[in-house]
């Protein structure tokens, strides 16, 4: 059941390169990954690919397949004709480094940029959380960190000069998780995703979520809420009255 | 060489960024030391993200009957009894403080009605003991504690305007060589950006191993690429010494179908939560392998099986939910009998005990594991699965209170590189529990050595750093030599056929003729291109490691004429308690490793009166069961 | 902005140059690799959303064969008609003003809030942003804008009042509920039905289901809080309101498609083109 598959890989670095053709014996019930293992035993020693798992869990081995952005280790060869060429590139969003490697140092400047969790005033072994109350929260923290949602998402993609100004989707679910988290004692997560973190930069177009291997329904569940957290905070008057006449907390 | 060369000063070295690394470079900042945290992929994204089922930690909060005594028995059984007691008695009493603490970092638990950590059902523990998230609670914990690492640069930003002035992670950096004053003392590592190739030096009197398992040296494993035993190397060739390496966990349910995902791990909780094995016949075979030591604490029925699950006070538990060793090598038989599924392994379901939704709910990732991998719907159908090579029992010898390495002053090591805590075999959950534990542990001894040490700091010659960068040059020089890859699969082969799941004199000795074959045309490997990102140079470094800490397997394996745990001898197919007290300890000589048998310490009386006097006898030699003292109050079921 | 071509082959060009042909990244002269037909769906949503419009700009300037008098079918396009430039009966709501001037539509109190609703929607601003303003056309494929400052500056700031256009669709959806029941009316006066009320109702129950679904209404029942452990109700609430939110986007189409049906119904019965289906009476 194997075949030899034609292949397209972007081989190069930062001063340049090129899509170089490849013919590879593809057999049956592998992924991407699998191929480009093959490549580098046997054709090219020196092809550099990021990855560890192999089973979707660590997020390192994010590339661009046929220009969509996936993870190459849960991109089944299944899902191609024999006939297809498929195309294999680094990431686009960020600078190269070699072949398929690209430099996400952007991600880890923004991871801290976001206030950490604030302990309560609790002793360990003390909080009590309901199931209910960490669902969300929970939902968020599945992100594998493969920033396939940084890489994909158009306006840092297509805007580099916006990269200072805007944290990037996995950043602003990162927000999310933390004002939804039941004991986080910040009050100001929401002003800090619009004031710090860009929200307003992102025109929820979705492309977020569609790429995200964890499912995590990135738009919906925390940028629209959060986009509605801050619409609370500035720009609600009812809301501005509520607190100023103390028919709501803050 | 020299222009070449970055170097950096820090008080400890962190290698490996796991759970073990970070938690004990948190331990080393909160001491007030400058750290540094170095790993080979990308900060989150070690190993211990992919451990799944739990952290197995006694805070009773399911069933108030546990306490740290009836874990650490756990522990003790389930390792038969060659575990350091002194680590097991640690890692039973701190396990809960550590998970506790993990929730002040921001960790989101499962919970339990009352609004605790919820805690799951595990192979070889007697209640439910994990805490958990779904089935991705190594993810959670080294988001965690990564996001911890990052809060407290925020702080050092705050106070000393550098985020990193205190706490540094070095992302992308292979340690290749410890590097020693003359007297042997740690005084840094040596290593190389993988991306660019470029060396790097560290000076640090104190350096912890923090660097995870070995499992690339086997051919089906659900380890990474990482695990190239380079940390169990590093230790042998700086003077310390490995304990336990002839001790393999092997998965008894990794994916066998298709090739390319072979040995992928199948979490344990699909059985935890109600999955259980069946053979071609569709038999529920496990309940013919019960063994001796666990008669009586097993199942004998499905019926009193099925009810353990809603009942299991009044009911045992059944036996898929034996420890690990023995649920392998019941598949291993089984498979050899005929009796195996289409690809060579045995039937998981979970589809036909319960319903979708259920399943959907408690094993979201594997579900997603064999959609995407194998197209197969485990709430429809049966999965394939069959043993892996999952974790080392052994490692570096280490002192249980501080994680100092035996033999070198400054070196420390924490996790799955150091050996001794699981004994000849691990409970699940217990390893991540361990890398809490003794990461601390490993964090606060390096801090207390380093601060013992006052101004001085050890000194290294300059040709020893520049011995370390021509042996990770050498790939390059050689011309016509062979292909790495080549290399790595016969030794992967040769190691799972002949130092596998069942083992043998015959076979063990055909692999050390190999693994000398190998090591002698590992001296000559070349390498293509250059030195950015060249994962064909990478390999070639990491071979060296592997040919060494195979060895040590293999030579342990033999001289231990026993089977126990995760070492099981064909030509002596039962436990031995004149083996009981003995360690195997590896050290190098030369290019070559040798074995010797260490006795162990004596277990203290007071953990000695957990067990009843029945089931010591399974483990003692009569002359060690003489000295026992009589317990206080016999058979003090669930301790306190 | 749409002249610009949707045609996958086209690279370079200085849309691209601040993007993925920033210096450092891959340098790979097309603005996407992309081999699948990603432009189809942006084509179908530009068709079809204008269609829509062209329709419903037609209708709102006939100011005909907007009501049907013996069964009091009043189309959702001209609702609530209360003003003295309606035929009387279909002012079942009283008459509040004189008559309007020539072009102004009857409907003028809650057309811009029909549409401000839905102009400021979720769901719709992903779509037009997509398709009409291609930012971007496709995931992955270059945006052809130089400059990009999203939701952030005037006006499209004003995408936060989404809210109040929330509150103000509930007035709507209640009025098309008001309106059906009024179409329960039959040949002599008295209680009636055909398939216009039929018509009427579904139209009325989709656009309280895509009213119930919008994000916002999800943020102000319940998602804002932080402990729904707290508050039982609302978090019942959140839970259903979130099931449909899932939907919204099906919703946002069903709900286009049942006005657009709803008034072509009502529009050929009045002109007479076709007579209505009746159950009884
Ligand atoms: C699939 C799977 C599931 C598991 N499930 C569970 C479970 O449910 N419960 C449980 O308790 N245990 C589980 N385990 C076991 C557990 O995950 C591991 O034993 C544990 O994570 C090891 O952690 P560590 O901190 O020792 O090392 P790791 O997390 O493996 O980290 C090793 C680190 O060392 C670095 N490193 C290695 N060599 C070098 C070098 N030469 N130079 C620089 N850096 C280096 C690596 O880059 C990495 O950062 C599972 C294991 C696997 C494979
Ligand atoms: S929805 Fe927002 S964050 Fe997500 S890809 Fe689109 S613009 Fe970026
Ligand atoms: S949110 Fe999803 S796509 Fe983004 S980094 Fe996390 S897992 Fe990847
Ligand atoms: S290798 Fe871990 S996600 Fe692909
Ligand atoms: S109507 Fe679509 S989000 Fe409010």
């Amino acid at each position: 059941m194997s075949y030899d598959a034609r292949f397209r890989v972007w081989r190069g670095d930062a001063d340049g390169g090129e899509l170089v053709d490849y013919t590879v014996e593809v057999n049956e019930g592998e992924v991407v990954l699998d191929i480009i293992h093959r490549l580098q035993a046997t054709q090219s020693g020196d092809l550099a690919v990021r990855w560890n798992c192999k089973a979707g869990k660590c997020g390192s081995c994010s590339a661009e397949v046929n220009g969509m952005p996936r993870l190459l280790c849960m991109t089944r060869m299944s899902t191609f004709t024999e006939t297809e060429t498929v195309t294999v590139t680094p990431l686009r969003a960020f600078p190269v480094i070699r072949d398929l490697v690209t430099d996400v140092s952007f991600n880890y400047a923004k991871a801290r940029q976001i206030p950490a969790f604030a302990p309560p005033d609790l002793a360990p072994g003390e909080y009590r959380m309901q199931q209910v109350d960490v669902e969300r929260s929970q939902e968020f923290r599945k992100c594998i960190e493969c920033f396939l949602c940084q890489d994909t998402c158009h306006v840092v993609r297509d805007h580099e000069s916006n990269k200072e100004a805007f944290a990037g989707p996995r950043f602003l679910i990162r927000a999310a998780e933390l004002d939804m988290h039941p004991l986080d004692a910040r009050e100001d997560r929401a002003d800090f995703a619009r004031d710090e973190q860009g929200i307003g930069m992102c025109n929820i177009t979705k492309c977020c979520t569609e790429v995200c291997p964890e499912h995590i329904k990135i738009t919906d569940n925390a940028i629209i809420p959060m986009k509605e957290r801050v619409v609370g905070r500035h720009y609600d008057p009812l809301v501005w009255l509520g607190t100023k006449i103390g028919l709501r907390k803050r | 060489m020299a222009a070449d060369l970055e170097h950096f000063e820090y008080d400890v070295v962190i290698v490996g960024a796991g759970g073990a690394g970070l938690r004990a470079a948190i331990a080393a900042r909160e001491a007030g030391l400058r750290t540094a945290i170095i790993c080979k992929s990308l900060f989150g994204k070690a190993h211990t993200v992919m451990a799944e089922g739990g952290i197995a930690a006694s805070m009773g909060n399911v069933n108030s009957n546990d306490s740290w005594q009836v874990h650490f028995r756990d522990t003790m059984r389930g390792g038969k009894f060659l575990n350091s007691w002194r680590m097991a008695e640690l890692h039973a009493k701190e396990a809960p403080d550590r998970v506790w603490e993990l929730e002040t970092y921001g960790a989101l638990f499962d919970r339990t009605p009352d609004g605790r950590i919820s805690q799951r059902n595990f192979g070889g523990h007697e209640y439910p003991r994990l805490a958990h998230v779904g089935d991705r609670t190594g993810l959670e914990l080294i988001r965690t504690l990564q996001q911890k690492i990052v809060s407290l640069q925020q702080d050092d930003e705050r106070e000393t305007g550098d985020p990193e002035s205190r706490l540094k992670v070095f992302a992308e950096v292979t340690i290749t060589d410890l590097l020693q004053d003359p007297s042997g003392a740690i005084a840094g590592a040596f290593g190389y950006w993988r991306e660019s190739g470029r060396f790097v030096r560290f000076n640090a009197p104190a350096v912890v191993l923090a660097t995870g398992g070995i499992g690339k040296s086997f051919k089906v494993t659900s380890n990474s690429w990482e695990y190239t035993g380079d940390g169990h190397a590093l230790a042998l060739r700086a003077g310390s010494t490995l304990v336990n390496m002839e001790f393999i966990q092997f998965h008894p349910t990794g994916m066998v179908w298709p090739p390319s995902v072979k040995g992928i791990l199948v979490t344990e909780s699909v059985r935890g939560d109600g999955g259980v094995l069946k053979n071609s016949e569709g038999k529920r075979f496990m309940f013919d392998y019960v063994p001796d030591v666990f008669r009586g604490q097993y199942a004998e029925t499905e019926e009193e099986g099925d009810r353990w699950y809603t009942d299991p006070d009044t009911n045992k538990r059944p036996p898929e939910l034996l420890p690990r060793d023995e649920v392998a090598r019941a598949i291993n038989s089984e498979v050899k009998a005929g009796r195996g599924s289409p690809h060579g392994g045995v039937f998981l379901d979970i589809a036909s005990r319960r319903p979708p939704e259920e399943i959907l709910k408690k094993l979201p990732s594997m579900h997603h594991q064999f959609k995407e991998l194998a197209d197969v719907d485990i709430t429809k159908e049966a999965m394939e699965v069959g043993p892996t090579c999952h974790y080392v029992m052994g490692g570096v010898e280490v002192d249980p209170d501080t994680a100092a390495a035996a033999g070198v002053p400054g070196l420390f090591a924490a996790g799955e590189v150091s050996g001794g805590m699981h004994g000849s075999n691990r409970l699940g959950g217990n390893s991540l529990s361990d890398l809490l534990v003794f990461g601390a542990r490993a964090g606060t001894g390096a801090a207390a050595y380093v601060l013992a040490l006052g101004d001085r700091r050890p000194d290294v010659d300059q040709a020893v750093v520049d011995a370390a960068a021509a042996a990770a040059l050498a790939p390059f020089e050689e011309e016509g030599g062979e292909n790495p890859y080549t290399l790595h699969q016969e030794m992967q082969q040769t190691m799972n056929d002949l130092v596998g799941i069942i083992r043998t004199a015959a076979e063990i000795e055909r692999a050390l003729e190999r693994l000398e074959d190998l090591k002698a045309r590992a001296e000559h490997l070349t390498v293509e291109g250059h030195r950015q990102f060249n994962p064909g140079w990478h390999l070639a470094l990491d071979l060296r490691n592997m040919l060494a800490v195979s060895e040590c397997v293999a030579r342990a394996a033999l001289l231990r004429q026993e089977s126990r745990g995760g070492h099981t001898r064909d030509d002596y197919p039962t436990m031995d308690p004149h083996w009981r007290g003995r360690n195997l300890i590896c050290s190098a000589d030369g290019d070559g490793i040798v074995v010797r048998e260490q006795p162990m310490p004596s277990m203290r009386g007071d953990l000695l009166a957990l067990f009843d006097t029945g089931e010591l006898a399974k483990y003692l030699t009569p002359d060690e069961l003489a000295a026992v003292p009589a317990p206080a109050t016999p058979t003090d079921g669930s301790g306190s | 902005m749409s002249e610009t071509r949707l045609d996958p082959a086209s690279g370079g060009g200085g849309s691209v140059a601040g993007g993925v042909g920033s210096p450092g990244r891959a340098q790979i002269p097309e603005r996407t690799l992309r081999g699948d037909r990603w432009w189809v769906q942006p084509v179908i949503i530009v068709t079809l959303l204008v269609l829509w419009l062209l329709y419903a700009l037609v209708r709102t300037s006939m100011q005909r064969y907007y009501f049907v008098e013996t069964y009091h079918y009043l189309t959702p396009f001209y609702s609530p008609c209360v003003t003295a430039s309606c035929v009387p009966d279909a002012r079942h709501l009283g008459t509040w003003m004189g008559e309007l001037p020539p072009l102004v539509p009857y409907a003028f109190f809650l057309l811009p809030i029909l549409l401000g609703f839905r102009l400021t929607c979720y769901y719709y601003r992903k779509a037009y942003y997509r398709s009409f303003w291609l930012s971007p056309p496709a995931c992955a494929v270059a945006e052809p804008h130089a400059r990009y400052t999203g939701e952030t500056r005037f006006p499209l700031i004003l995408q936060n009042v989404h809210r109040y256009f929330f509150y103000a669709a509930l007035v709507v959806s209640g009025m098309n509920t008001l309106d059906a029941f009024d179409g329960f009316h039959g040949k002599d006066g008295g209680i009636g039905m055909g398939l216009g009320t039929l018509i009427m109702l579904v139209n009325a129950g989709f656009l309280w289901l895509y009213t119930a679904s919008c994000h916002s209404c999800r943020h102000l029942i319940g998602g804002r809080l932080k402990h729904f452990s707290r508050h039982p109700v609302r978090y019942r609430a959140w839970t259903v309101v979130s099931r449909l939110n899932t939907r919204h986007m099906q919703l946002a189409w069903t709900t286009l498609a049942t006005l657009m049906v709803t008034d072509a119904y009502i529009a050929l019965v009045a002109s007479g083109a076709v007579t209505d289906l009746r159950f009884f009476n």
